[in-house]
């Protein structure tokens, strides 16, 4: 199927990253060559074929309710870019 | 005692008889990383001081030890989460991050006495098969310097391999630990997926990622599965079953076992001199007692498009965690939030991982998820049914683990779909959930190590360790050691 850079600046803008116009045409080449590729796949005759996502049995995975402490604040803060006391520092996103 | 050629599970039995100190050891890998990793470059991070603080820690418990592996030292593939000690999965943009917690292996490795030196290099978060996307640079192959040591757990092969570590630790999500294995003359296996917990690991595609040693040979593998297998409740794709029997199950016989090879993995996109050799190891086998199968497995061509639908579309979803504002590196110069994002994201991922979220994107985006994402699931378990009915003939599969030894640095950069078929035969494995196990089977003409893969069923480990085992009783390609040397 045919990648246009139109598709490429669709699925940039879901995935949160920017290429600049002169990337876009490469990029549209080579997943052109890909998704061509993975084509392939049509020629097998799935039918009506379940799905897999796991392939053990997925069953809901319970623990006893019991208070458990989770993971101490500073540790979890000390990684960040930009930080107060308390809090992961962003700009403003509502308004 | 020259220590860097002994095996783990030899320098172990050497630690708790006393004739070596942990110091001893940990201070023999630090000077061969000094000395010979500026050229490899297999380490991100070096823990130098860390290891020497453990290693007399260790000693004072030598003798009350339980593990065959305690006090060996070792390295962990940097995807893999190390409380206090920068993980950087080989991407700019995790910065300096220091996980506030172990990954369950480390805690299960730390509690059998292990000793840590490091985190290993890898292709940025473990999206490769050469270990050249890595921000932090290329590992080279101890073989050939001028070749890739195959990824993504390039660092793990190439440090194993060139003596720097007794093992290590890695992931595959698509042939990450198998294919360099294969390409520096090690050992290695991938698990059946359940067995060993995910917690900590920094994950690439979930359904598929999991973590698995690489070593010196195949009994050394098995005391390092022995410890890492175990259900984990932080792990909810964590299953139960019988774990720790592996060392003590090996026997070397394989009288009767039977070894299916199949047809479709031996045809034409293979290297001649590869396919002599695991056809080679399939007759080593044989003359052990087993018996050879030949099958057709035709699903198999379909396994590397599935495998990089699914494995871009879960990659896709990772991935959106790095943004600039937990952890990590952020970029500068945003006005808005969605800037902040856009800009920390797009600086701070490498082509390769852009190229594989915006595939994800694209096969779960309206319109296309039908046709790719849903697709390849139903493919995957196609899949899944013809492993099941091929484990009804055979015990295990021999295949190669690559269609051609190291390539050469560069060589794979520029056309990524070329790179992306190299993974023709360990990706299946992953797809179904299956355990696969890479060891060494001889040399090219260029003296480069190949591999040969064994796959087996569900929870095969043991089966597939013994036929390994019993294939090194017989050869000596795990003993060879780059520059010519050999390991006694």
């Amino acid at each position: 199927m045919k990648i246009t850079t139109e598709l490429i600046a669709h699925i940039s803008q879901l995935s949160r990253l920017f290429l600049p116009e002169g990337e876009q045409a490469a990029m549209a080449a080579q997943l052109e060559r890909i998704v061509d590729y993975m084509d392939v796949l049509s020629r097998l005759d799935t039918g009506d074929i379940e799905p897999m996502s796991h392939v053990f049995p997925v069953r809901n995975v319970l623990r006893a309710d019991e208070e458990q402490p989770s993971c101490d604040r500073e540790a979890l803060l000390a990684n960040a870019p930009a930080r107060d006391e308390e809090s992961f520092l962003t700009p403003k996103s509502v308004e | 005692m020259e220590l860097r050629q002994l095996t783990a599970l030899e320098l172990g039995a050497a630690i708790r008889r006393g004739e070596v100190s942990v110091a001893e050891a940990a201070q023999a890998a630090l000077t061969a990383i000094e000395a010979e990793d500026g050229a490899l470059n297999s380490f991100i991070t070096v823990e130098g001081e860390r290891a020497l603080e453990r290693a007399a820690q260790l000693q004072k418990g030598v003798k009350k030890a339980q593990s065959p592996l305690y006090g060996v030292p070792m390295a962990l593939k940097d995807n893999i989460c190390t409380r206090g000690v920068k993980t950087t999965c080989a991407s700019k943009i995790l910065g300096d991050f220091r996980p506030p917690y172990d990954a369950t292996v480390v805690e299960r490795l730390s509690a059998a006495g292990a000793l840590g030196l490091g985190k290993l290099n890898l292709d940025e978060f473990a999206m490769g098969s050469t270990s050249e996307t890595s921000w932090y640079g290329s590992t080279r192959n101890p073989w050939d310097p001028e070749r890739a040591p195959g990824g993504s757990s390039g660092g793990a092969a190439a440090a194993v391999a060139a003596g720097l570590s007794w093992y290590a630790v890695g992931s595959d999500t698509g042939g990450s630990i198998r294919q360099p294995a294969a390409h520096c003359g090690v050992t290695g296996i991938k698990p059946t997926y359940g067995t060993v917990s995910r917690y900590g690991l920094i994950a690439y595609a979930s359904s598929l990622d999991q973590m698995g040693p690489v070593c010196r040979d195949a009994a050394d593998c098995a005391a390092v599965l022995d410890v890492l297998q175990g259900r984990d409740r932080r792990d909810a794709t964590s299953l139960d079953g019988d774990y720790g029997h592996l060392l003590e199950s090996l026997s070397g016989d394989v009288r009767g076992l039977r070894v299916g090879l199949p047809v479709d993995c031996f045809g034409d996109g293979l290297d001649g001199q590869v396919r002599q050799a695991v056809l080679a190891a399939a007759d080593v086998l044989k003359s052990r007692g087993a018996q050879l199968v030949e099958l057709s497995l035709p699903v198999l061509e379909y396994g590397v498009p599935a495998y990089y639908i699914i494995a871009a579309a879960e990659a896709s979803s990772n991935l959106a965690r790095f943004d600039g504002v937990k952890y990590g590196w952020r970029a500068q110069g945003y006005g808005d939030l969605a800037e902040l994002y856009l800009k920390t994201r797009t600086q701070g991922f490498g082509l390769e991982v852009k190229r594989r979220i915006l595939l994800g994107s694209f096969v779960l985006s309206a319109g296309y998820y039908e046709a790719y994402y849903r697709k390849a699931l139903q493919v995957k378990a196609v899949l899944k049914g013809a492993f099941d009915e091929a484990f009804a003939r055979c015990d295990l599969l021999l295949t190669p683990v690559a269609p051609a030894t190291a390539p050469r640095l560069g060589e794979s950069l520029g056309d990524p779909l070329e790179m992306y078929l190299g993974d023709v035969y360990t990706v299946p494995a992953n797809l179904a959930g299956l355990p696969g196990l890479s060891m060494p089977c001889g040399f090219d003409r260029q003296g480069l190590p190949i591999g040969a893969q064994l796959i087996g069923p569900h929870f095969g480990e043991g089966r597939l360790l013994n036929a390994a085992y019993a294939f090194q009783q017989e050869t000596n390609y795990h003993r060879q050691t780059p520059k010519g040397g050999q390991r006694t």
